[in-house]
């Protein structure tokens, strides 16, 4: 059944839209992460305009993250006072993060930067996980016994300002939280991607808040960048397609449903493994678009400039 | 079907007022499958089918008839890319703005297009497609130039957005002509500027003008407007969607478990 999308100004098959919408969907059930970075590309694929594919992405976002979010909350793993903390450092760092954008911007090649910035981030994030969750799931082998690692009480433990986060069973200073929050947020804007990615690696391994919470947590804060993101574009580039986002939210709602029984089922250093992989996976790809030689030199540039 | 609107078009050009142009003693009568398009939310292309007659009081002459259509969808600024190869990555380096060039453009003719226009006839009339991109380009006609406006052809000609239709006209008789052309499902709203022309030897000796209106209507309109005019309302009625989808899923789901 194709549908003619008004903004994008295409016409696309409907089943195709949920099944996209469905595949991230799960992802983002079971990782706790966004999926802009997944559905960007997918839909530049199908041939919707960049401008139009970001700006819609970010609004099926929301609804696929609240979709998983209510799942969580209903088996407690969502750390509310956590996720305000990160929103409130997020929310000031995203504000920096897009003034540093328009300077980017205004010296131009921001799309290399942007590039750039993902193939570091992702890579040096997606290897080290790969490579710590892998040795976790090594000692739970060898030990046979589950063996139960003491949490190095390092500065994050010691600064002061301590709040105790009953959810994620810590008691510790508020400024890692907000300074975890701040960097991602400042990311996200720059990047032009939710942040989960980044988020979900620095809360387990950073704050040390356990897998299962980080995922709640983390979906907590999106809903609301990208909630953000969805208006910021509606107003100033009206890039934000709705049948297109109604498609895509169909599928990513029941998808998320999906990715978060899943998600509880998979142990947390499996979890973490997977998720690793997959950050390496797009890490690789975006890395070989830089380093082969396109099949085609030229491209028609888009209205507004985004990854 | 074809043959029935070809007959119906040819009863209603007896009634039609003749064409402005009055230069040679062959004139087009012209007639369209629709004259306009609407776009609606299960619009997925369409085809248009043009055809026409020629109206002449003298004898045929000895040289072959030939017929070139040309549709152009609205024109409007591009900017162009190139991406090369520097520190081992590939980055866009150059850039070149066009500032004319329209979102679509078809030609169909009844024989190779070379065969049936000379140069200076295209030239004068912007029929080829090269013509008309490179018509905008041409103040700064570089070699570097050429190549971005290669560029933009070659890729939009990828997307069905660029046609060259050799052959795709039918001539009978040097009297009837008829074609087809498809309007791919990417099309831009505005007025497609329908162009024939007659030749013989390569000179163009009649042309006739049309224009074919493509809207977007209802759903896809209100949606349209409301994205431009009601921006802020727009936003909030796509994260209302999301949020009461999301519920939606979470809340069907747990009645699945319980029921």
């Amino acid at each position: 059944m194709q549908i003619y999308l008004p903004i994008a100004e295409i016409s696309v098959n409907a089943f195709l839209l949920l099944g996209l919408g469905g595949i991230v969907g799960v992802l983002s059930g079971i990782f706790g992460v966004g999926g802009g970075f997944l559905i960007t590309p997918l839909l530049f694929f199908v041939g919707v305009p960049p401008s139009v594919a970001v700006a819609t992405s970010a609004n099926q976002i929301v609804a696929s993250s609240f979709s998983g979010l209510l799942a969580h909350m209903k088996r407690k793993n969502v750390d509310l006072r956590m996720g305000w903390v990160l929103l409130g450092g997020g929310l000031v760092g995203s504000a920096i993060g897009v003034v540093v954008f328009n300077y980017l911007k205004s010296l131009g090649q921001v799309d290399l930067l942007v590039r750039l910035c993902y193939v570091l981030f992702l890579g040096v994030i997606g290897s080290l996980m790969l490579v710590e969750s892998l040795n976790a799931i090594r000692r739970a082998k060898k030990a046979g016994a589950p063996v139960i690692k003491r949490r190095n009480r390092n500065w994050v433990h010691t600064a002061p300002l301590k709040v105790r986060f009953r959810t994620s069973g810590l008691y510790i200073s508020i400024i890692p939280p907000l300074l975890v929050g701040f960097a991602v947020g400042m990311l996200a804007a720059v990047m032009g991607v939710g942040g989960g990615f980044i988020l979900v690696p620095a809360m387990i391994y950073i704050l040390g808040m356990p897998t299962r919470v980080v995922i709640g947590t983390s979906l907590f804060q999106i809903i609301f960048v990208a909630a953000f993101t969805t208006m910021l574009h509606a107003i100033t580039n009206h890039t934000v397609d709705l049948p297109l986002a109604l498609f895509l939210l169909v599928g990513g709602v029941v998808g998320a449903q999906i990715g978060t029984r899943i998600g509880v089922k998979l142990k947390a250093e499996q979890l973490r493994v997977l998720l690793a992989l997959l950050v390496v996976a797009v890490c690789a790809k975006i890395a070989l678009e830089l380093l082969l030689e396109p099949s085609e030199l030229y491209s028609i540039a888009s209205t507004v400039d985004l990854s | 079907m074809i043959r029935v609107l070809f007959c119906l078009c040819l009863g209603l050009i007896a009634l039609l007022p003749l064409p402005q142009v009055a230069r040679a003693n062959e004139q087009v009568v012209l007639g369209l499958s629709q004259d306009r398009v609407a776009i609606t939310a299960r619009f997925d292309g369409s085809e248009i089918l043009i055809f026409g007659a020629v109206k002449r009081e003298t004898p045929i002459p000895d040289e072959p008839l030939d017929v070139i259509i040309t549709i152009a969808g609205p024109s409007g600024p591009v900017t162009l890319r190139r991406k090369d190869q520097k520190f081992g990555i590939w980055i866009n380096t150059a850039s070149l703005k066009i500032s004319q060039a329209p979102s679509f453009y078809a030609v169909a003719t009844s024989r190779p297009l070379d065969v049936v226009l000379d140069q200076n006839e295209d030239l004068r009339h912007g029929i080829s497609l090269d013509q008309r991109i490179y018509a905008y380009t041409l103040a700064a006609m570089t070699n570097e130039a050429k190549d971005f406006s290669a560029a933009l052809v070659r890729i939009r000609e990828q997307d069905g957005s660029y046609q060259m239709l050799e052959g795709a006209v039918d001539v009978d008789q040097q009297t009837l002509f008829r074609s087809s052309i498809a309007l791919p499902s990417n099309l831009t709203e505005g007025a497609y500027e329908t162009r024939i022309f007659l030749t013989r030897s390569g000179k163009v000796i009649s042309s006739f003008d049309t224009v074919i209106d493509v809207r977007k209507v209802g759903l896809e309109r209100f949606l349209f407007n409301l994205a431009q005019e009601q921006a802020a309302l727009y936003g909030l009625l796509s994260l209302a969607l999301a949020i009461f989808f999301g519920w939606a899923a979470s809340a069907f789901f747990r009645l699945l478990r319980q029921g």
